[in-house]
């Protein structure tokens, strides 16, 4: 009866981690036992290497360094552009007003859309055939028409006009946490520091601030994961990598198992960026922890 | 009396001038995010030469032609069909598997039961950016690659560790007693995961669905890796082969973008309260 009875309970659970096991856990080995030989991913000529992808990836790949700065670009616009946006409008939602779960609503439009679709609206509506140019056609409007171009087809503003559309897509995800993130610290700690003589400034600088760190963190994780591991977008934007000038990790890890049939190495280039997400978590859990401390 | 009026009419007027600061900041970034939809709504009405004339957003004639070239021509009935298909029954899956484990994980006891739940906790942290390269592999190996059933498990597997993790959360808080008073009546334990403890779960599960609805109608790179057969395709990536065809046709194109997005703003509207609800509550999807 007893036994029946468990066997019962792992009944309720076989479904979940049968499915987890073949399609999580077998991968997830797999992605390790591949990275070690050079296989097209179909015959069955699998030579073992040894660390050869790694070492290839770190000593002699610069298309992968350049997709790692790219990426590194993006996140540092996403960090500092996006999220600076997002808590500046969080700060404004944070009041007394009618219109708060409006803005909620409209800001979370962009982030509930796909990056496929997002990517190729914005190509439409920036590229320079069409006279729905909006952007261009402000700059014109305001005198400065010698700005005006094709933001994407040009190699020097290509990235970067990237990364502001990314930051546009993602403001919503930090807006909302930013806000909810206000909304919990009481009332009654403004109105004491008010009854104290403190100012503005000082109330943001020693309640605000401080109380707002580990909301901080989890935006910054996730921006940084979120960011780092995005391609589809560019994808929409620009079609692919626009030889090198948008290329991003991911999409190289899809080039090498597509374009070069080179499998063990894709799966090299997953782990060598795997291992440095992994880290920049850890470090960036480590780090706010102390800051909290102090 | 009279400075205490002075000062409370002054910090009024600086009040109403900072809101109005306040609400324009907060209207013009709204702009920004409904225009370029609103604009790919209204090109798809338009005609490729009045496209780059009509540069006023509405268009002075609505030729819904463009639909029937993207349905007809472009195939984006079946692909919605498809993408559909792929949620439905994704979410379903995901749904009853991540419910009965969820369950067990909160109500029952047995072996090994929190080293399995903190190995579904661990995947939810850690991220393998090669793994469709391993999934490419496996699926080919079993046979089930550029197969539907293939991408619906792949998919179950990539909602399984978030829903079972918020369902838990849910299962922990919930009263025992209606379940308990069923079990006296003699009901199996399948019987009250089912007939008492899913119905009690409705809040989460509204989250859950959602949040698993929008991530298969958007997902992109498993079904790029997937299907090589157009018949089986999603729209996410329908969308990009359909450009390569019909590079110069934006307003079918619009059209076609518009087919893929309008179900999600309908959802999203539909359902936001639950989104905003389920992100705010702990940013369940990282």
């Amino acid at each position: 009866m007893r036994l029946r009875d468990t066997l019962e309970n792992y009944l309720f659970v076989l479904p979940a981690v049968a499915i987890f096991t073949i399609f999580y856990i077998l991968p997830f080995i797999w992605v390790f036992q591949f990275s070690f030989f050079d296989w097209d991913g179909i015959s069955p000529a699998k030579v073992f290497i040894g660390f050869d992808n790694f070492k290839e990836i770190l000593f002699q790949d610069p298309s992968w360094w350049r997709s790692m700065v790219n990426v590194s670009w993006i996140t540092f616009i996403a960090l500092t552009f996006q999220n600076a946006l997002a808590f500046m409008l969080a700060l404004a939602c944070d009041r007394e007003m009618k219109m708060k779960n409006f803005y909620r609503v409209i800001f979370f439009i962009p982030p509930v859309l796909s990056e496929m679709v997002v990517g190729m609206v914005w190509s439409f509506i920036i590229s320079d055939v069409s006279g729905a140019n909006i952007i261009n056609r402000f700059l014109i409007s305001i005198g400065l028409g010698q700005f005006a171009h094709n933001w994407l087809s040009d190699p020097n503003t290509a990235l970067t006009t990237v990364a502001v559309i990314h930051s546009w897509k993602g403001f919503g995800w930090g807006f909302l946490l930013f806000l909810a993130g206000l909304q919990t610290i009481p009332r009654e700690l403004y109105e004491a520091a008010r009854v104290d003589g403190a100012n503005a400034w000082e109330q943001f600088k020693n309640i605000t601030i401080p109380l707002m760190i580990p909301v901080a963190t989890m935006v910054v994780i996730l921006t940084i994961l979120g960011t780092m591991q995005s391609f589809v977008l560019i994808r929409g934007l620009v079609g692919g990598e626009f030889a090198g000038h948008t290329s991003v990790p991911v999409l190289r890890i899809l080039a090498s198992m597509q374009g070069s049939s080179r499998f063990g190495y894709a799966c090299s280039q997953g782990i060598t960026f795997g291992v440095l997400l992994v880290t920049i978590s850890f470090i960036q859990n480590k780090v706010s922890q102390k800051v909290r401390q102090a | 009396m009279t400075t205490k009026i002075k000062t409370g009419a002054y910090y009024k007027t600086k009040n109403i001038t900072l809101n109005v600061l306040i609400h324009l900041f907060l209207i013009s970034v709204a702009v920004t995010c409904i225009y370029p939809f609103l604009w790919m709504f209204m090109s798809s009405f338009k005609t490729s030469e009045s496209i780059f004339r009509d540069i006023a957003l509405f268009p002075s004639h609505f030729h819904f032609e463009n639909y029937v070239q993207a349905i007809r021509d472009g195939d984006f009935g079946r692909y919605f069909l498809n993408s559909l298909m792929y949620t439905v029954f994704v979410v379903m899956g995901i749904v009853i598997i991540s419910s009965m484990a969820a369950y067990a994980f909160s109500r029952f006891q047995f072996p090994g039961k929190n080293a399995i739940f903190y190995v579904f906790l661990a995947a939810m942290m850690i991220p393998i950016p090669g793994s469709f390269v391993a999934l490419y592999v496996l699926l080919n190996k079993l046979h089930l690659r550029d197969t539907p059933i293939g991408y619906i498990l792949c998919m179950i597997n990539v909602g399984l560790s978030t829903s079972i993790f918020m369902l838990k959360t849910f299962f922990d808080k919930m009263p025992k007693e209606l379940e308990d008073a069923a079990r006296i009546d003699g009901c199996s334990k399948l019987g009250i995961w089912w007939h008492v403890a899913l119905p009690l779960s409705k809040p989460v599960l509204a989250v859950v669905v959602v949040f698993n609805a929008l991530n298969v109608w958007n997902e992109y790179i498993l079904a790029l890796i997937i299907f090589d057969s157009p018949k089986y395709m999603p729209l996410q990536v329908a969308l990009e082969k359909f450009r390569g065809e019909y590079f110069t046709n934006y307003p079918v194109l619009m059209a076609a973008l518009t087919i893929t997005a309008l179900p999600i703003i309908i959802l999203y509207i539909l359902m936001q309260k639950h989104i905003i609800k389920g992100i705010t509550q702990g940013a369940v999807v990282g």
